[in-house]
């Protein structure tokens, strides 16, 4: 199938995405006048299936060493693969949610020598890929080109053992196979990123774009992702590239971001200072912040290519194409349009920047589908959205205990004014720790019993009769809260919540401090 | 021992050096005769073959085995003595499965007597090329680099034996990895030509085709990658097979070129070639190129004629070969034309090409198949400081000469710069080959050629000159690049009294056909005094065909 009819789709919406979003893309040339960087990411990515990609060991990370192997992942004299066409699922849901053309495709047999490649050559896609030609969008509504996600399978993972002033010949190497043979896509940026920023943009909206797919877990920590970058830079407004470097080795995002600007100032160095970029492999070292040459131009491997001669071409229905891509939900740039939208943006109506970062953090938390229900069922948009990515997204891993009816209900009580802010998030926090109905928590916290603006009355009739001591707590005494505290005990006969009384209080003295700012808020 | 360092410490060695004793002690009916004089030698006399002991064909073992005229454990135990006997001197065995094979006659012998189906090879002695996975068994590709190696798994074609009854009987000698023609390659050393010990007795596949010549395995598996399974057939005076690209599984078979190997039978008749052949082919799930169809009947048309089949001899091949093998070959095109066949020339000039798109595309894939030999998991290791120096040292001292040649061959021909000169214009070539079969086969129903352009050639004559002994396989290679079935049956013999095989080369899918007319050739074929041995290469079936007396 063509993934055009997609691609023509998001690009309506990916204009949209700029339009909503109310601020250009991210600042690229920060620090560099006169100097543009040239970044390509190859992101490497292992699928979630349940076997690897030629035999039907486990795929799982974290087996005990050399336990999930069998003579076609050992590569044992005679065996041979056979694809798992769970993993050829994935690749094509990869392709589509970057909206590339998804292709007959063949396997290429990549030759090398290397200790932990049990056949000493990788089953890979090399002319004839899966997905070629796709884009990403990203939240700051640039485009980045997709050269092709193609399928291969992984290697084994060495660890060198042995150091400490002993001979070269003392030292060894221990391989775990485990890792030899899971499915891999390999997703080729076009050379289209321009900053560390941006990289660092493209891998966590590509994170959220295989998670959505079901394709991959995302965790970077254990090597479900892993970044290689090339970078070149060159004279603003030079339409030539520069000579490129690939740096390996890139295991998080932030390394990612301090690789390539380690990259970039090291290659203007030398071009400022007349010498001329090597094309080389460069290893970034995270103990020393630095890149150092691996391998040159002339030492680069001669892969020596050819047509794996023990597998056939994969040549996808289009029945299966459909079925696979019907089983997806919708991708990350479509739900933040989806948010957005909810929240009042849409028709050339941008929203407020700051509004419009709640957004990309709740898609990329996965809780837009939470809020959205909420709202759906009456939750004020805006609140419903601060509440999802600053108390939920604190307590990320409780949101199951969360229905959407639930957190309506709570939200709608902040905005009745039946709960203060501040106590809205004392029974959200409750929420998310054991579950349960937010009127009920709120009578338990005594915060229903005691209708807030009862607890407001107390609040205030204490203040009033003790104007001294309300002085010394606006001046920032700390001491005295609790004798205030006390106070409005004594007055509700015990009933009211002391969180609740010192919330009511800091809310007093935002008032006196910021008023105009609490006119918004209620 | 020729084995020499294949499988350490296993027991089966000793059986070989004392073939009476598995008799002695563990049957006492048969306590009291010697090997090579069994009881029942005389009643199949008329069977005798080169060795002069009973149980020629697969086909008569299988029937008396379940019909209980005689048990599994006498045929294996006859053939172990037989082994004992001669290997010796002909070294056909990397491995005898003595004790393996008796265990599992016996296993056939308790489905007989409890009135089970024991399958269609119940107790028939079959010979494994060394390059085919045995699950715990020395696996060794007659290299040094597999010396000792132990597969934990059964290849399928293994597997399907056993399932049909056959008993496996050892694991045969072949050139290092199947890259020769003689089975002087082998890192064990040579196997003799049981018709004559001065000769090879071809190869790659040289220790199957001498088992089954020697009487020592009714049956053998062999691969044929450019012709390993047909040329040495046809040097030893057996029948050799190679199926439709695709018909029998790959899986655990040790792979030299995967694009041409294929596991084909050896036999004394055709029609013994036809029972294991069906027993091995069909589609399994573990090899991707595994055709998904059933395998298709060829013993229901084993005695169909060749009335009105279309016979094309390939000149081109008959060309190719010495003027006593063309003639056998225009010989048999005559015995087809009597029979009533349409039988007429055809020029394929692109066959012309086939030796050079061969020995670039085989060597190729091979430099990547035997890459995993790195000293790194299994087999042989030379230790080095570093695992870079390792594996260059392994690789350096587990391979030979001719597998060293192949392999930087094959790198060469794969190598930027020379993959579109090399590698791209020899699959060109490839596609032009099957194209030209294609085209052949419009008119044609088989095509018949020489199998190996000359007669089993003396040991060590060709070893030092690569290119002569490539020129072996110059009739054999242009099935396997186009992936189609091609067999080798005997037919009469040389000026110097060794066998000639004629080949039968038929398009995809159609070995029934192919088959039909070996069955035909093979009735018909004449027969001669062979050299160095006391009777027929060829046995005559009496009351078919121009069979003439020996």
């Amino acid at each position: 199938m063509s993934a055009n009819g997609a691609g023509g789709a998001a690009d309506g919406a990916g204009g949209l995405a700029a339009a909503i979003s109310g601020r250009g893309a991210v600042g690229h040339s920060g620090g560099m006048p006169g100097w543009e960087a040239v970044i390509g990411l190859e992101v490497h990515c292992e699928l979630s299936t349940e076997t690897k990609l030629f035999c039907g060991c486990r795929n799982r990370f974290g087996d005990e060493p050399n336990t999930s192997i069998c003579p076609v992942c050992l590569g044992l004299p005679g065996s041979l693969p056979v694809l798992n066409s769970r993993a050829v699922e994935l690749a094509m849901r990869i392709g589509a949610a970057l909206h590339c053309e998804v292709r007959p495709s063949v396997f290429h047999r990549k030759n090398y020598f290397y200790p932990d490649m049990p056949k000493d050559y990788q089953i890979s896609q090399y002319d004839e890929p899966i997905n070629v030609g796709g884009y990403l969008e990203l939240p700051d509504g640039a485009s980045v080109g997709i050269v092709r996600a193609h399928l291969e399978e992984d290697t084994g993972k060495t660890t060198h053992v042995g150091e400490g002033g002993r001979i070269a010949e003392a030292e060894y190497s221990l391989v775990d196979y485990n890792r030899a043979g899971v499915p891999l896509v390999e997703i080729v940026s076009e050379p289209d990123i321009r900053s560390s920023a941006q990289a660092r943009m493209y891998v966590g909206e590509l994170r959220a774009v295989l998670i959505a797919t079901g394709a991959s877990d995302g965790r970077m920590e254990e090597g479900s992702l892993r970044v290689d970058a090339n970078i070149s830079v060159r004279r603003s407004g030079d339409q030539e590239l520069g000579t490129r470097c690939e740096v390996k080795n890139l295991n998080s995002l932030r390394s990612l971001a301090r690789a390539v600007d380690f990259e970039i100032e090291r290659q203007r160095h030398v071009l400022e200072s007349g010498g001329i970029v090597a094309q080389e492999t460069r290893h970034w070292n995270e103990a020393t912040s630095k890149t150092t040459s691996l391998r040159s131009k002339e030492e680069a491997f001669d892969y020596r290519y050819f047509q794996e001669p023990d597998l056939v071409p994969v040549i996808p229905s289009e029945q299966w194409q459909s079925d696979v891509i019907a089983g997806m939900g919708p991708m990350p740039a479509e739900r933040r349009i989806r948010l957005a939208r909810a929240l009042g943006a849409g028709d050339g109506e941008a929203l407020d920047p700051a509004l419009y970062d709640q957004v990309v953090t709740a898609v990329e938390l996965g809780l837009d589908v939470l809020v959205l229900d909420a709202i759906q069922l009456g939750a004020d948009p805006k609140t419903a959205l601060s509440r999802s990515v600053n108390e939920i997204a604190a307590n990320i891993a409780s949101v199951s205990r969360l229905s959407a009816v639930s957190f309506e209900r709570l939200v709608t009580l902040e905005r009745s004014g039946k709960l203060s802010a501040t106590q809205a998030k004392a029974v959200l926090s409750e929420m998310l720790a054991r579950g349960g109905d937010p009127v009920q928590i709120a009578q338990e916290k005594g915060f229903e019993a005691l209708e807030s603006d009862q607890l407001a009355d107390a609040v205030k009739d204490v203040i009033d009769s003790r104007p001294e001591e309300w002085k010394r707590f606006t001046a920032g005494d700390e001491k005295v809260v609790q004798f205030l505290v006390g106070q409005v005990m004594k007055a509700t006969r015990g009933k009211a919540d002391g969180k609740a009384v010192v919330a009511e209080l800091e809310r007093l003295l935002a008032i006196s401090q910021a008023p105009r700012a609490e006119v918004q808020q209620s | 021992m020729p084995a020499g360092g294949a499988g350490a410490g296993n027991g089966d060695r000793e059986d070989r050096e004392d073939p009476a004793m598995s008799p002695t002690v563990t049957d006492g009916k048969l306590s009291e005769v010697a090997s090579g004089d069994l009881p029942f030698a005389g009643e199949h006399a008329s069977r005798q073959n080169a060795t002069g002991g009973p149980f020629q064909t697969a086909t008569e073992i299988a029937a008396g085995v379940s019909k209980g005229e005689f048990s599994a454990r006498e045929v294996i135990e006859e053939h172990l003595a037989r082994i004992a006997a001669r290997d010796g001197e002909l070294h056909a065995f990397n491995e005898v499965m003595s004790r393996d094979a008796l265990d599992a006659a016996d296993r056939v012998d308790r489905l007989v007597a409890s009135g089970e189906d024991p399958g269609p090879l119940a107790g028939v002695p079959v010979a494994l090329k060394d390059n085919l996975c045995t699950r715990g068994v020395p696996t060794t590709c007659s290299s040094r680099i597999l010396a000792g190696w132990r597969p934990p798994y059964d290849a399928t074609v293994v597997r399907r034996v056993r399932e049909a009854g056959g008993v496996i009987i050892g694991k045969t000698n072949m050139d290092e990895f199947a890259m020769g023609s003689s089975t002087e390659t082998s890192a064990f050393g040579p196997t003799l030509n049981p018709l004559d010990n001065n000769r090879v007795p071809g190869g790659s596949s040289g220790g199957s085709a001498a088992a089954v010549a020697a009487g020592f395995a009714s049956l053998a598996l062999g691969s044929d990658t450019g012709g390993s399974i047909r040329q040495p057939a046809a040097m030893c005076g057996v029948v050799g097979m190679k199926p439709t690209y695709g018909m029998v599984s790959r899986y655990g078979l040790i792979a030299f070129a995967s694009s041409f190997d294929q596991v084909g039978p050896f036999a004394q008749r055709a029609r013994d070639a036809a029972m294991l052949f069906e027993a091995i082919a069909g589609h399994d799930e573990a090899d991707s190129t595994s055709l998904d169809r059933p395998a298709p009947s060829v013993s229901s048309l084993l005695g169909a004629g060749v009335s009105k089949l279309r016979v094309g001899v390939v000149s081109e091949l008959v060309d190719a070969a010495s003027a006593d093998v063309a003639s056998r070959v225009r010989e048999a095109a005559n015995l087809l034309a009597t029979a009533g066949a349409l039988v007429d020339e055809v020029s394929i000039p692109m066959c012309t090409y086939s030796l050079s798109a061969y020995y670039l595309l085989a060597p190729a894939e091979a430099s990547s198949n035997l890459a995993r030999y790195d000293g790194v998991r299994y087999g042989l290791r030379v230790e080095a400081p570093t695992a870079e120096k390792m594996t260059t040292a392994t690789r350096s001292a587990g391979f030979g000469d001719e597998v060293k040649r192949r392999i930087m061959l094959g790198s060469y021909a794969l190598s930027a710069g020379y993959y579109d000169a090399y590698y791209a214009r020899a699959q060109r070539v490839r596609t032009l080959i099957l194209d030209a079969f294609d085209t052949a086969y419009k008119r044609f129903d088989v095509l018949l050629a020489p199998t190996s352009p000359t007669t089993a050639f003396e040991i060590g004559s060709k070893i030092d000159d690569p290119l002569a002994m490539y020129l072996s396989d110059v009739c054999t290679i242009p099935s396997n690049l186009a992936g189609h079935p091609a067999m080798s049956v005997p037919f009469g013999v040389g000026d110097d009294g060794m066998p000639v095989g004629v080949q039968v080369l038929a398009p995809a899918l159609a070995e029934p056909v192919m088959f039909q007319v070996a069955v035909v050739l093979e009735d018909g074929a004449p027969t001669a005094k062979s050299r160095g041995a006391t009777a027929s290469v060829v046995p005559a079936h009496a009351g078919q065909g121009e069979g003439t007396p020996v």
